[in-house]
């Protein structure tokens, strides 16, 4: 299978791809349209800010091309809320694929939320086989929203998107890569779709 | 519910997992990789590396290091010691981590905390601190705690949070290798004050430890070494305990 990574300078690239090697599954690290159409499955990561990173995805033209993909795409973190219409994070237009707006945690809690939370309420089969009240490793200040295209949900202080799936495209907040074992199945089951 | 996070803590020294009492007299505890694949596998939340010899030795020893453990396992982990540029910091994200911990460069240089906030995010930056009760009350203390500085704990605390830190990790130099447990009022009065994850480290003597700096300390994790290293509390048993207590675990 051909595993597309998109590598645009804003994902921890490195992990997301030891977890897939981890597998038995070796991605292609790109920006390269042509290799990340013809993938089979495409892995779109992020960290840092949503503005930077939407900055860098211009600037390789991928802002045009990832809302055009037709085989599974896999959005993770930061590549989740890229993938909504709007970030609060340095007020920032997104990719548009998911109809919300990612918003700032107003919470009396402790920011970013940081570390292992639960995750239920699951509509997708990327949770296929996972036990409800498992927990993922989460990192990040701003959240999406719950909306139609929700299909798992987290609480910290409000109830959040922990995925969402529209069509083709996938996307947890948590990070697979570094979610232990339950991580692990989450992405092998997307790989597996 | 968002879990408190245990965090088993290796001391690296060419390669190696050391742990002094009171950061003086190293002694060997194990392969780093092997010991982070056992810790992960025993349900460990996150895992930190702290290269104390960083400053004086070859960074490619580390950085094959820290590559090796982001291949093998699953979990979280931050890398410490000796990052005083971007390029440092930049070199370790490529190499597989996905915190550094810094601590005597930001006192140095304050501002090398906007810096990494700005280039890789609050996620990634997890200011250290170490402080020491004097007679004119908490200073932060450099170079694993030999040199005393005249800026004040909280102060200092306000400032890296400020600054954009996403975490930090609060040593107590009066606690650490007492194995009397953690710094609970002061980790307290940290939580209270800022906005951001507190980890405490120094002090971890027995599970109760762990209770006390989760509920009367406040903290959002707690890092511990030799108590780990030496199998005198095993992870499994330190979660199972703390869940019995009410106390929110991945376990």
């Amino acid at each position: 299978m051909n595993i597309a990574l998109i590598d645009y300078g804003a994902g921890n690239v490195q992990s997301v791809k030891y977890a897939l090697n981890r597998l038995g599954y070796e991605p292609i690290l790109t920006k390269n349209h042509d290799e990340i159409c013809s993938a089979d499955k495409v892995i779109f990561p992020g960290v840092g800010s949503a503005k930077a990173a939407m900055e860098q995805l211009q600037q390789s033209g991928l802002d045009k091309l990832i809302p055009t993909l037709k085989q599974p795409v896999l959005g993770i973190c930061v590549g989740m809320q890229l993938m909504c219409k709007y970030s609060h994070e340095g007020d920032v237009k997104c990719l548009g694929i998911i109809d919300t707006e990612v918003k700032r945690f107003e919470v009396d809690l402790k920011i970013p939320h940081m570390g292992w939370n639960t995750v239920s309420n699951f509509n997708s089969v990327l949770f296929n086989n996972i036990e409800l009240q498992e927990q993922v490793y989460f990192v990040h200040s701003y959240y999406v929203p719950l909306n139609e295209n929700t299909v798992a949900v987290t609480q910290y202080g409000i109830e959040f998107s922990a995925a969402v799936q529209k069509d083709n495209f996938y996307a947890v907040q948590f990070h697979t890569e570094k979610s232990g074992e339950v991580g692990s199945q989450i992405l092998k089951q997307f790989l597996e779709l | 519910m968002l879990s408190k996070r245990i965090i088993p803590c290796l001391d690296i020294k060419d390669g190696r997992t050391v742990k002094g009492v009171n950061f003086v007299g190293l002694r060997d505890a194990g392969d780093p990789v092997d010991l982070a694949e056992i810790y992960s596998k025993e349900g460990a939340d996150e895992l930190v590396f702290l290269d104390i010899t960083a400053t004086h030795e070859k960074r490619k020893t580390l950085l094959d290091l820290v590559k090796r453990v982001a291949e093998r396992i699953n979990i979280p982990f931050t890398v410490g010691g000796g990052i005083s540029e971007i390029k440092d910091a930049y070199a370790l994200l490529k190499a597989g981590t996905d915190k550094i911990s810094v601590n005597s460069a930001a006192v140095k240089n304050p501002q090398l905390i906007n810096e990494l906030h700005n280039n890789f995010g609050a996620q990634f930056v997890v200011v250290a601190i170490d402080a020491k009760y004097t007679d004119e009350g908490w200073k932060v203390h450099l170079r694993g705690g030999r040199d005393r500085t005249e800026i004040d704990l909280f102060d200092w605390a306000r400032e890296v949070e400020q600054r954009g830190a996403g975490e930090i990790l609060f040593t107590s130099m009066d606690h650490d290798g007492t194995k009397a447990g953690f710094a609970n009022k002061e980790l307290a009065h940290l939580s209270d004050s800022l906005s951001i994850p507190i980890i405490a480290s120094g002090g971890a003597g027995n599970m109760e430890h762990f209770k006390d700096v989760f509920t009367d300390g406040k903290a959002d994790a707690a890092l511990a070494a030799s108590i780990f290293h030496f199998k005198e509390i095993p992870i499994p048993e330190l979660k199972a305990y703390l869940k019995g207590n009410n106390i929110p675990v991945r376990y």
